[in-house]
């Protein structure tokens, strides 16, 4: 199953990168998404699956799931939340005041 | 005691904290520089107290510890040599500041920057000369090239004080440098950085194979900082700063470092044959340059300082043709060669007298006729009496002529190049013969320069409508400092061995320690000493010169032959330029300004770095035996992800982008699910609704996806990179997969129900274990909240008015 998961994982990321280097704003953010859910899968990957049962103490469990990797995921799932909100509104406002989503044209004007 | 002098040291620095506030409240009842002024006399005063115990072969050491784990010290160490220069320079001090309280007009100059620069000076420069430990030497160096770039560029709103100031701070902060890694090597030598310690081991140090690239680099620290030739020309630039800095900076104190330096490691260096000939044929190269140079200079000042060049160089080839004496050892020989170290610390001395009242008397001029400029003056000696006495006292001194102390200096000069000419050692048989040869024509021009300034200056015809203004005598205030350096030069003259007895032997003993101990050392001056080859010299100079200067019309020209291209100053410039040039060029190439470029060499890097450490190590290993068992419907889920990914990257809409990333994200909650992470899955399914509703909400006002159209390069290279950085991670994940070092910590927090009182072992973590991670976090969603609402809401005024419209 881990091996399965790193393939997975290695797959999102080549697609996330592939969307980021891309010129559309629209993209980019996508591509972000997606690079999100490849690191998550990851690290909970790397905490070892389905080691035992989910880590409530009210369960009676001989073991739990690792609950490191899971604490910082929820962190890591509401902080990309809000990056991806930013990013959305940021690009909405550049379209709007600048009039273009690709970032070729986007570029800095000379000695800015 | 010991504190005390590193107080002394201190205070022109603690006091430069005071300055501003004393120019602040007294301006302009009272000229700051009345404040300042007491400061180098008191320190002069200290000093001189000093004299008896140094000239009886005494020296004293103090230490007050700054990085004792590196055995870095602030070590103080006073001997004849450093005593000389402390003199030199409170003393100087003291006149020029007094000097400049007439000269810095109250009511115009920012006079609390001056001041303040100038007390940084005078502290870093006593602290150079007294510090025995090369690091603290070095600081204190940097710091003297820090203050004359503040001081050169005191007028800052002219652009030639900002060149002046950006040259000299390029050559001589370059040869710093390049000296810091010459100290660097010298304490990896002698496993200390204390130099009194590496001159008691001097013996060991030339057979190391670091000795040569060291005394190397030490000497081009050296050489820049005393505007030896090529380093020179910062110098004559350097002019741009107010007079009184000339006169102290640039011809007393700050370019005489290198030679301090120079005759401080005599000791270690001297007696090898490469320091003989780099410092003897440097310094008599930039002897015969500066002296040619001076001579086509119509700007006094630029005469003055290609005058100052001339004669470090002179110092210089002194102290190189002295260091044969260690060459020779204890013997009668030695003492021949010490002869030369004598006569570059006596006119040393001198030369800050004559110069140092040269300058101030140049400033006099300037300020009185407003010009320095030779073609424009002329016939001043009626209207400027005093200054035209010492302008004759100083340049005679300068040209070598008696009754003043230049001769005596000059006298030894050509004592000791005609020493050499005998010499056998070092090869100096065929070029030997050269040196006097050289020093003679140097002293020729050296005659001719002094002259022009005092005669076209003073004699000839008066040319008021060139000048535009009355001219008459400067105020007696500004005249002191002159004329106390003027009446120096004379009893210099009359009193030699008095100079000679208290300071110049102690700094003898001080450049040459082994042959001082053997008793060897013990130079009387004479003015008279018979019909020698010296004085026949000196009539040889006097003649020559004399005629060079009456027909300087007629050989003038010979200075167009030379084309203007090659000079150093334009090679310089030009330097500069191309270096300029060629950064922006490279930088254009790859500051692009496109956002993607920035992340290729991103992902490269990673790729580079990652990859290349997982090969080098050959890190990769995979080991799937203790992987958890899949099922048929977990190979769906992942299957599902793929085709749903693959999806965005190939969708032309952007509603399918956005429905496809969304699936991924419901997709990736199921796999919490089954990863036994029941808060992961909740927040996600939350997280991924509003996100889903965000995107649709922003793809009413983003435009439709256009297709990409770019060249195949720019695909392929993306494709690359973008495989790259999956196939690495893939790797990396199998790899750490494979090899767990350590069991999960995770058990620390099963307690948690005991310590937190929560059965939930994850939301105790967040809210109770890391709680303060926790409230970042919430911070990091609030600042993002706030950018939100802005980019929304807030607008600038003109989209407003548009909107109105």
């Amino acid at each position: 199953m881990e091996t399965l998961m790193s393939i997975l994982v290695g797959i999102l990321f080549a697609i996330g990168t592939y969307l980021i280097l891309t010129k559309t704003l629209l993209r980019i953010i996508l591509g972000t998404s997606i690079l999100g859910h490849g690191v998550n899968l990851l690290i909970i990957t790397m905490g070892g699956l389905k080691k035992g049962g989910p880590p409530l103490l009210g369960i009676k469990n001989l073991t739990y799931a690792d609950s490191l990797p899971q604490a910082l995921l929820l962190t890591a799932i509401v902080i990309n939340f809000a990056t991806t909100a930013l990013f959305l509104v940021l690009s909405y406002r550049a379209y709007k005041v600048l009039g273009t989503d690709d970032t070729e044209q986007l570029r800095g004007t000379e000695n800015e | 005691m010991s504190s005390w002098f590193h107080i002394m040291i201190l205070i022109p620095f603690l006091f430069a904290i005071a300055v501003p506030y004393i120019y602040k409240q007294l301006t302009p009842r009272i000229h700051t520089g009345w404040f300042v002024l007491f400061i180098p006399v008191l320190i002069f005063v200290y000093l001189f107290a000093f004299i008896p115990q140094i000239s009886k072969e005494n020296t004293i050491t103090a230490t007050v510890p700054w990085i004792p784990a590196y055995n870095i010290n602030f070590t103080t160490h006073i001997d004849g040599l450093s005593l000389i220069f402390g003199l030199l320079i409170s003393g100087i001090g003291a006149l020029v500041i007094l000097y400049s309280i007439f000269y810095m007009s109250k009511h115009r100059e920012a006079l609390h920057n001056f001041y303040v620069y100038l007390l940084l000076f005078m502290g870093a420069m006593l602290g150079l000369v007294f510090s025995d430990n090369i690091v603290v030497l070095y600081v204190f160096w940097e710091t003297t090239s820090v203050s004359s770039f503040l001081l050169i560029a005191y007028w800052y709103e002219r652009e030639k004080s900002r060149y002046g100031a950006q040259k000299s701070m390029l050559i001589t902060i370059f040869g710093g440098l390049a000296m810091l890694a010459g100290f660097i090597m010298l304490s990896m030598i002698t496993d200390t950085y204390s130099i009194r310690e590496m001159v008691s081991n001097a013996a060991d140090i030339p057979s190391h194979s670091l000795f040569v690239p060291a005394m190397i680099l030490i000497l081009i620290g050296a050489f820049t900082k005393s505007a030896q030739f090529p380093f020179s020309i910062w110098l004559p630039d350097a002019m741009e700063a107010p007079t009184p800095i000339s006169a102290y900076l640039h011809s007393a104190t700050m370019v005489k470092a290198g030679i301090y330096l120079v005759a401080r490691l005599t000791p270690i260096f001297g007696g090898a044959a490469e320091w003989f000939w780099l410092v003897s044929g440097v310094g008599i190269i930039t002897l015969l340059y500066g002296s040619v140079n001076a001579v086509r200079q119509t700007d006094l000042k630029a005469l003055l300082a290609y005058s100052t060049i001339s004669q470090l160089g002179l110092i210089m080839s002194l102290l190189g043709l002295g260091s044969a004496s260690l060459y020779y050892g204890v013997g009668n020989d030695s003492s021949v060669y010490a002869v030369a170290i004598f006569a570059a610390i006596f006119h040393l001395v001198n030369h800050s007298t004559f110069k140092g009242c040269l300058f101030m008397v140049v400033g006099i001029i300037d300020h009185e006729t407003g010009t320095r400029d030779i073609r424009r003056l002329g016939g001043l000696m009626h209207l400027m009496p005093i200054s035209f006495t010492l302008t004759v006292i100083g340049s005679f001194a300068m040209a070598g002529l008696p009754p003043f102390n230049g001769f005596l200096s000059k006298e030894m000069f050509f004592t000791a190049v005609l020493n050499v000419s005998n010499m056998s050692v070092f090869n100096a048989d065929a070029i030997g013969l050269a040196i006097p040869v050289i020093a003679w024509i140097a002293s020729v021009f050296t005659f001719v320069y002094s002259m022009i300034l005092v005669f076209k200056t003073f004699r000839g015809k008066n040319k008021p409508e060139k000048l535009g203004r009355d001219v008459h005598e400067a105020p007696i205030g500004m005249l002191i400092s002159p004329l106390v350096l003027g009446s120096l030069v004379m009893v210099i003259f009359f009193f030699p061995n008095v100079l000679s007895d208290y300071l110049l032997n102690p700094a003898l003993h001080a450049v040459l320690p082994t042959l001082a101990d053997a008793g060897e050392l013990n130079v009387k001056i004479s003015a008279w000493h018979g019909w020698n080859t010296e004085l026949f010299m000196t009539l040889g100079v006097i003649g020559l010169g004399a005629l060079l200067y009456i027909y300087l019309k007629k050989w003038y020209r010979i200075y167009h032959l030379y084309p203007d291209n090659f000079t150093l100053n334009n090679m310089y410039n030009l330097g500069l330029e191309k270096m300029e040039s060629s950064s922006k060029f490279i930088t254009e190439r790859y500051m692009t300004g496109f956002l993607r470029d920035y992340l290729v060499y991103i992902f490269s890097f990673i790729i580079l770095v990652v990859g290349g450490a997982m090969w080098l190590f050959d890190g990769f290993s995979f080991d799937p035996s203790s992987d958890a068992p899949a099922n048929f419907f977990e190979l769906g889920l992942m299957f599902a992800m793929i085709i749903t990914a693959i999806t965005v990257l190939f969708s032309k809409t952007r509603l399918t982008a956005i429905v496809a990333v969304g699936a991924l994200g419901f997709l990736v909650s199921f796999f919490f699910v089954l990863f036994r992470a029941p808060d992961l899955a909740l927040t996600q399914l939350v997280v991924e609704t509003v996100t889903t509703a965000l995107f649709l909400l922003c793809f009413y006002h983003l435009p439709q996806m256009k297709k990409e159209i770019s060249r195949v390069r720019f695909k392929a290279v993306n494709a690359f990179i973008s495989i790259g950085v999956g196939v690495l991670v893939t790797i990396v994940a199998l790899a750490a997969n494979g090899n767990r070092l350590f069991e999960s910590i995770s058990s620390f927090y099963e307690n948690s129900y005991e310590l937190a009182g929560a059965k939930n072992i994850v939301n105790a973590i967040l809210v109770d274990f890391r709680g303060f991670d926790t409230m970042l976090e919430i911070l990091v969603l609030t600042v993002a909240g706030l950018g939100v609402y802005t980019l929304i809401k807030l607008r600038p005024r003109r989209d407003r008015n548009e909107g109105a419209e």
